[in-house]
Parts: C-alpha cells; structure tokens; sequence
C-alpha cells in the first residue's frame, strides 16, 4: 500500500536543509527543514520574498545543487546530477544566442541521443504547440522577450518531462507579455496538451500564484521555511477581479507581512538583529517620496499593501522591502498587509529637507544598530577615520559577502542623505568630515 | 508521391552549380594548390638551401611571400590547437589552473626573440641535414609569438560563461564534451577571433627575424620575406626593402579580405548580446560563399560530421555529478599537489642555478640588471613620448566619426606591418648624419607597438558619449581643464589597454632594435635587448638565459606594479557605461 502511495509521487522532499559558507567562512542556513510532495497533474507554487531559498530549493530539485542535509527523491530515485523527467524553464530564457530557435529546442533532445529525424518531428511539434510556427530559423537576438520565453518553453517541453520546473518565469517580462503568456500556459495546461505531468513554479508575484497555481507554498526568510500551505480550488480560467480571488491575494499578503512567532525585535525581512541586520538598499529619496504619499489623500496615513502596489506599479516583493525599511526607521508600520504611518513618519512627510535630514539622522542612530556603531567609532577616534573593513568584517560575522555589501551601501546611501558621516569609495574609509 | 519524388527535385537544384561556384571553386583549388607547392619545398634536404640561396630577384618575391605565409598560418593553426587544450583544461581543473595560469602569465613576458637561440638548435637536431628541422623551428618562434594571448582569452571566456547558460545545459542533460563544444567554445569563440587576429599581425614581426637566424655557428637562410629582407640589408640594397614592403603590403590587405573578414562576418552570429547590433560586419567573400549552392551542398557531410563530432559520448568529467561534500580528502591532495609543485620549481630553481653559476658570476648578474635598467629607461621614455603625441591626435581623430571611421583600418594595419622592414632606413640614416646610436636606434623599439595607444584611443574617443561632450561644452570647458577634466579620463581605459600592448611589444623589438645594421655597419645601443642579441650570435647560452629571466622578471614586474593597478584603476572608477 505504502508503495504504491509512494509511485504516485514525483517529487518527495523531505527534510532538505542547505546552508551557504557566509564571509567569515561560518555556514549561512539559507533552507531550513523543507517537506514538500509533488503529485501528478498539479501546477505547484513556491511564493516567498527574494532571499527566502525557493530559487535554492528549486536548483536542489534540478539537480544543479546538492541539499546539506535531508532527503530528495524524484520519482522515487535520490536527486544526485539533473534527474531524468525534469526540464527546467529560466527567469533569463537561457537560449544560446548562437543557435537558431529550433536548434535551441533540438538541443535538449541531442544531448539525449535522439535520432536525427525524431528530432526534428518532435522539436517542430513543441515550437507548433507554443505558438512559435513560424520563428524556427530566426535567432533569439531577433526575438522579442515573451517570443524568447516561448523557445524556453518549448525547449523544456520537448523532452517530455514529467515535471517542469519554472524558476519565475515571467518576471523578466513587462506585464502585457506575461499576461498572455500565463493565459497560453493555463489554456493548454487545462486542455491537457502539454506532453508534462505536474508543474512547480518559483514566484514572488502573489497574484501571480493565485492565478495559475493548485496549491501554493509560502516560504518565510531567514532560514527559508515553508510557512503556510494554501490550496486554491478556484477553476480556470481565473478572475482576478473575482472577490474570491481578490480575498486570496488579500490573505497571503496579510501573512507575508505577519510577524514572526518568535520573540526578536527583527521584523520579518529585516533580517537578523543588532549590528548583523541585513539592510537592503533603498534610496532615501524613494523612501521620502513613500512617506508623502502615505501621508497624503486617499491614504491618509494608512494603505492596504496590494491597493498601494498597483498604484506605484511596484511588484509586491518591491513595495515589502519599502514597508520594511519604513517600519525599521520607526516611520511606519507593517501589519496584515496594511502599512500605516507612526507620528514620527506624519511629521517627516511635513518637514523641510534639513529637518527631514535631521530626522531621519536621528532615527537611524537610534534603530538601526550598526549606524550607531560606526558613529561611535568614529567619534571616539581621534582620526576619525575608520576603514570599511573594520565594519565589514564584524558584518560577515552574521551576512554572506554579498549581503554584506548591499548593507554597507544601504548605510553608505543612508549616513550621507543623513549626513551623519562621510564615505570615500577609493580609500574605502568612513571619515566624519565632510568635503567642503 | 513518395518521399522520394518530393527530395529529388530539391537535393538536385541544390546540386546545380551557379556562376559563384565558378568563382568559389576557383578560389579553393588555387588556395589548395599553393599549399601543395609551399609544402613540397620544406621536405627537402638542408644542402638544397645552398644549392638555391635566397636572391634578392623581385620575381621571387611571390613565392617567398608564400611560404612566409603558410608558415604564419601554420603557426597559427597550432597556437589554435594549443589554446584549445591549454585552456580548457585550466578552466576545467582547479589543480591545473594553479599551475598552467601563472605559467601562461610568465610565458607571456618572455621574450620570444630569446627562444629561438633554443630551439633553432633543438629542432635541427630533431630532423639533422633537413630543411623540414629549420622550418619547424621558425613556425615554433612564431607559434610563441601568437599563443599566449589566445590561450588568454580562451580561458577568460570558458570562466566567465553565464550561469544561466551553464545551468541549462546541465539541466538539459549535456555531457562534458557537448557542453565543451555547444556552450563554451561559441562563447569564446568572438573573443579568440579578435585574438588570433592580433596575434596574426603580431606574429609578422617575428616571422620576419626568424627566417635568417644564426646561432653560434649554425646559419640557417630559409627562403621567405624575412630572409629576402635580411640579404636586402647585407647588400645594401635599399629597392628590394622597397620591394619587400610592398609585397608584405598586398599579403596582409589578402588575407584579412580572404581569410579574416570572412571568419568575422561569420563569427558575429557568436557575439553574447541579446539584441541585434546596428552593423554587423560584412564580408564579401563569406556573401559569395553563401551564394554559391554546388559548394555549400559538398559541405552538407562535414557539417554533419562536425555535429556528430560534438555529439560524441565522451566521458569527459564535465561537473555533471554535484559535489556533494567539500570535505578534508581534498584538502589532503590539495596539499600534495601543492608539496608537488614546489618540489618540481625548487629542482628547476637549483638545475638553472648550477648551469647558470658554473660559467657566470654575480658581476654578470649585476650588468644584465644594469642593461635592463638601460632598456627599462627607454621604454618608459618611449611610451611617454608616444603617449604625448598619440593621444592629442588620436582623441582629434575618435571625435570626428567620419575621419575615425578611415584612419581607424589604417591604423590597425599599421600595427600589424611588421616595422623591422623599416628598420633600414634608420640606420641609413643614423649612419650618414653618425647620430649617437644609444638614442636614435630607441625609436626602432616603439616603431611597431606605438599604434596600439593611437587606435584604442581613437576607439576610446569614438566612443565617449555625446551627451558628456555637450555638457561640456554647454559649461563652456574648454582647454587645459576639458582635457584633465572631460576628454582624458574619458578615454582612460582605453589608453591604458593601448600602451600595456605598445610597453609589452617595446620590450619584445628591444632584441632587434638595439642592434642593427646596413651592410658592413653595424650599430649598438647598450640595453638588455642588444646583451641578449649578442649573446645569441656568439652561441653563449648561459648570458641568453639571464639576459631572458632578468627581461621576464622586469616585465613582469612593471606589469604587476604600473600597468594592472592603472588598469584596474580604471576599470573601476573611468569606464563609461
């Protein structure tokens, strides 16, 4: 019984943890702890902000990287190398520029040895099915972006995988093409012509999963674990101005934005606590701008996420990273997908720019620890002076090199809008003078 | 109807020649013909060069041109092949690379002048009393001229593939050797083109002092354009320089039509972008090609051959298994390797030292280090001197897109013309107005290698934005304060890219152009160039060897101190865009 339970799984991950070496040569957990099953004829979601580990989890299934520890099993068989029945689709395309749209299709076929005429028959099948009759000799360059997704998507498809693996396949896309490009997906998905038995997609766009997804997996940061599992029952083709629908995306905001259960002062996103939090770099500039908005008609203080983003024409994990630094500044606040400004924010937003510099100076020094910490050092100097390094090393401590470097620029862009201390990028030194 | 009746018809228009395949065929069979010609003389017996020396008749000139070039191509095949294997291979091996990269990177300083004293005599005793020994030694010092560079590029492109493209090929099951040929060599394939095309140029330079080398007492006169140029000089015969040069002229404007322009127009379908360019680059010998329809059907089989070769299952480890633990194993053969390697150097370091300290003494040291810093001096003050007048002139040039667009060919040309052919008229001129050889000769050094700073500025101020020149000139900058603050960090990168090339080539000519003559003249300036020269002639090979490991360490090390921050410098701080 149990067996046959098991075959009809194509996909069974259990337990899969993977961790990165961080700056100081420590290891970063980046999944913790992931369960996931994929059954036959089901379109799968992984929906999480950037850095939460689905894209790790996704190349984990593909083969392309090893799990630290846990267990992966595609069609009953441990994932070590790309598996067979698995095809993968890129946020980027991928094609080879060098090959024309049905060698790039052909491509994945070669590398199976098929023979040369089934080839063929097979690659114009999957360009015929995508909608790219027509294209076979033109070369990507050529292309339109959602023409190049569609050679992505019939080369994935060409080798008859049993699952197709999406790693957000649509977001390199401006928003028409991939509107029509999803439609397409759904429509030949719903009539059964796609020669594949499940889908997993990668996703931070919410609305996104709602519409295609059966089932949706929403991933929290820092280590990425899987936070909720949501079913969607709704029948395609979907309505996105359905209330249903609308109260899906409503909910998984709502979530997204929810507190952590345990007790740090961290805000979800804002990761890490104390001088190891992780800033992701945005300009002061748009982080005014925000507040203004905020404070003025029809807001007043107080906007529903979803409504704001399509208003800023922001994608959600945008306009998460703005609510999130708001929040961390003590300028708004972040609940139940609603962000809603703190007195603080009001009076920003009606201040002049050297008060509003004076302000904002103020707020970092008080909540964003590493600012105070550099600061002091500099104070306390009697240069003062102080490398970059010094304070880079001590982030590595808790941050993989690259968040290391997105921090330091955060408080470089951040102490200069503050003028709280000065930065010379050839001699990588903080300094509290500045240039007259 | 069967499949039959529907092919047919087809495959037999496809077959019907048209007028190109005429003009095609033509060519192919005249190109075919020249090799078997030029191949036929390199298997006769040394003794036969004497029978038929090297004259100075201009109808021999053709022929001679000839041979030169199927040595340069030759040449060039096996650099082609040698990059092939060495690069892939340090792209592929970490345990490799930790070797072959720094060896490439010294390999690279080396002057190649110096080689030919060794292997001249290696390959002369590899094929003793055959011509075939003298001409393998040549397309050897030729070889080292063109290699390195490509071997370069080849590997910096195989590191630097997307990843997105690494991925899919993994995912989609290709196995190393697929992966070699379908991602990683179409990838390097634009920059290797633009080497090897380089290298090509840089190769004349070489050709033209190998075909007439004597080390010791061994003299060996292959016939081509360098020996033609040699014998010019000993006669003093200043229109068969003339006659040279312009042979050398039309050979060089033949292959870049023929060969080049073709490989480029067909290479540019390789360039990693995802958006058509403006201009491609076209060739009219690629467009007859396409034309013709006989002589692309006979290349139907070798198309297939070619796909079926990529194709092959070959188990090449192509990371196709993930590792799946970076553990402690590795570290341990990590360390052996390492224990290895400085085994074999400190073995290599005490042979050189024995052989080098059995003849020489550390006063010899300190005059190869004192020639050196003689050579140093001059380069520096060449390429400053270069620098003043190039960079004016070629920034006049790069902001003028009409005058840019015929002087920049021009310019490259001039590069690839191989300036030891000029070499008489100066020492003609030294001679007849008895000019202090220690300055006049130095200009010799920079003959060649100054019009690498004048087109990569040239290109430099092609490219700066108009934008930036109209701000510019909107805030009325104008004078000195435009060229310190607009034009010249504008064009940094550039310039900087153009005078490593010149400073890398100066050292190289210094061999030749500190020692030069006309006839029974001979002149010397005193540098590390002319030591390692005389040293050669006298066949005295411990003074070769210093003179070449004291060049190496100088250039090494003025590329390490000078040249790569200022290029990094610029990279990070002036590159536009």
């Amino acid at each position: 019984m149990l067996d046959l339970a098991n075959q009809a799984n194509l996909l069974d991950i259990r337990g899969v943890c993977r961790s990165f070496p961080k700056g100081s040569g420590e290891e970063l957990l980046v999944l913790e702890n992931v369960d996931l099953t994929i059954h036959s004829g089901e379109i799968v979601g992984l929906l999480g902000r950037s850095g939460s580990g689905k894209s790790t989890l996704l190349r984990i299934i593909a083969g392309l990287i090893a799990p630290s520890s846990g267990n992966a099993k595609c069609r009953g068989e441990t994932i070590a190398g790309p598996p067979n029945g698995v095809s993968m689709v890129f946020q980027s395309f991928a094609l080879f520029p060098w090959l024309t749209v049905l060698q790039n299709v052909e491509l994945g076929l070669e590398a199976l040895g098929v023979e040369s005429a089934e080839r063929r028959t097979r690659a114009l099948a999957a360009i015929d099915l995508i909608g790219l009759d027509g294209f076979e000799s033109a070369y990507p360059k050529e292309l339109s972006g959602g023409m190049r997704q569609r050679v992505g998507f019939a080369r994935a498809l060409v080798v008859h995988p049993d699952l197709l693996l999406m790693d957000e396949p649509f977001s390199a896309l401006d928003v028409l093409t991939a509107e029509t490009l999803r439609t397409d997906l759904i429509d030949l998905w719903v009539e059964g012509r796609l020669p594949i038995k499940s889908v997993l997609m990668v996703t931070h766009n919410i609305e996104e999963a709602v519409l295609m997804c059966d089932r949706i997996l929403v991933f929290s940061s820092n280590p990425g674990r899987v936070a909720a599992e949501i079913k969607i029952d709704l029948p395609h083709p979907r309505n996105r101005l359905d209330p249903t629908f609308r109260q899906l995306v409503d909910s998984i905001y709502a979530r997204m934005t929810q507190r952590p259960e345990t007790k740090t002062p961290a805000i979800e996103g804002i990761q890490g606590t104390g001088v190891g939090m992780i800033l992701n770099h945005v300009s002061s500039n748009v982080l005014s701008g925000l507040l203004e908005t905020l404070a003025g008609p029809p807001y007043n203080g107080h906007a529903d996420l979803p409504v704001l983003a399509g208003h800023l024409q922001l994608e959600a994990d945008d306009i998460f990273h703005l609510g999130e630094s708001l929040q961390l500044l003590r300028f708004a606040q972040l609940s139940e997908g609603d962000l809603m400004l703190t007195d603080a924010g009001k009076r920003f937003a009606n201040l002049e720019t050297d008060a509003r510099k004076r302000l904002f100076a103020e707020h970092l020094i008080n909540y964003v620890p590493v600012m105070g910490l550099i600061r002091r050092v500099l104070d306390e100097r009697p240069s003062h002076t102080a490398p970059a390094a010094r304070f880079r090393n001590e982030l590595e401590d808790y941050m993989a090199e690259d968040q290391a470097d997105e921090t330091l620029k955060t408080i470089v862009s951040w102490a200069r809008y503050a003028e709280l201390f000065a930065y010379d990028e050839q001699s990588e030194t903080f300094s509290l003078e500045n240039p007259h | 109807m069967t499949l039959d009746d529907i092919l047919t018809p087809r495959l037999g228009q496809a077959l019907r020649p048209n007028i190109w395949d005429a003009v095609a065929l033509i060519l192919v069979i005249g190109a075919m013909v020249l090799i078997v010609y030029g191949g036929e003389q390199t298997t006769l017996p040394l003794s036969a060069l004497d029978v038929s020396p090297v004259s100075l008749d201009p109808t021999n000139l053709p022929a001679y041109a000839l041979r030169t070039t199927m040595r340069m191509l030759l040449a060039i095949v096996c650099s082609i092949i040698f990059t092939f294997i060495y690069a892939a291979l340090a792209a592929k091996s970490r345990r490799a690379e930790m070797v072959l990269i720094p060896l490439l990177d010294i390999l690279q300083s080396v002057p190649i002048l110096g080689f030919l004293t060794f292997t001249v005599v290696f390959f002369l005793n590899l094929f003793p009393g055959e011509v075939l020994g003298a001409e393998l030694a040549c397309v050897f010092a030729i070889f080292t001229s063109q290699a390195w560079n490509m071997t370069f590029s080849m590997y910096q492109s195989i590191r630097n593939v997307p990843k997105d493209l690494e991925e899919a090929s993994q995912s989609f099951h290709l196995s190393g050797w697929q992966r070699f040929w379908r991602l990683d060599v179409p990838f390097a394939m634009p920059g290797l083109i633009w080497n090897t095309m380089m290298s090509m140029s840089g190769g004349w330079f070489f050709v033209v002092a190998s075909e007439a080398i004597t080390v010791g007492n061994t003299t060996v006169t292959l016939p081509g354009i360098g020996s033609y140029v040699a014998l010019g000089i000993q006669k003093q015969n200043l229109p068969a320089i003339g006659y040279a040069i312009l042979t050398m002229l039309l050979v060089i404007i033949a292959y870049d039509q023929l060969l080049f322009r073709p490989v480029v127009a067909w290479a540019d379908k390789f360039r990693f972008e995802q958006t058509a360019s403006a201009t491609e680059p076209t060739s009219w010998m690629l467009d007859l090609f396409r034309r013709t329809r006989a002589l692309r059907a006979l290349t139907y089989p070798f198309a297939a051959l070619n796909k079926a070769f990529s194709n092959l299952h070959l188990a090449i480890p192509g990371k196709l298994r993930i590792p799946v633990k970076r553990g402690p194993p590795s570290r341990v053969i990590d360390a052996v390797w390492l224990a290895l390697i400085l085994a074999s150097t400190g073995y290599a370091a005490w042979r050189a030292y024995r052989y080098l300290s059995a003849t020489l003494t550390p006063s010899d040291v300190l005059a190869a280090l004192g020639y050196g810093f003689i050579t140093l001096a001059r380069v520096i003050v060449l390429i400053t001197l270069a620098s003043l007048i190039w960079v004016p002139v070629g920034v006049w040039i790069g902001l003028r897109p009409k005058l840019a667009e015929r002087i920049q060919p021009l310019a490259q040309f001039l590069a690839a013309f191989p300036a030891n052919l000029a070499f008489p008229v100066f020492v003609v001129i030294i001679v007849r107005y008895s000019l202090d050889p220690n300055i006049w000769l130095s200009p010799l050094m920079i003959l060649g290698t100054q019009w690498y700073i004048l087109f990569n500025v040239i290109a430099g101020a092609s490219a700066f934005p108009t934008d930036l020149r109209e701000a510019a000139g909107s805030f009325h900058l104008s004078g000195w304060r435009w060229w310190v603050k607009v034009i010249l960090p504008g064009i940094f990168p550039y310039y900087i890219t153009g005078a490593i090339t010149a400073s890398g080539g100066s050292w190289n000519a210094s061999i030749v152009a500190e020692v030069a003559s006309w006839g029974d003249t001979h002149l010397t300036a005193s540098g590390l160039g002319a030591y390692i020269a005389d040293a050669t002639e006298a066949g005295d090979f411990p003074r070769v060897v210093l003179g070449i490991a004291v060049m190496c360490i100088l250039v090494t090390l003025f590329n390490r101190l000078l040249w790569r921050p200022l290029y990094a410098f610029g990279e990070r701080r002036l590159r536009l865009g």
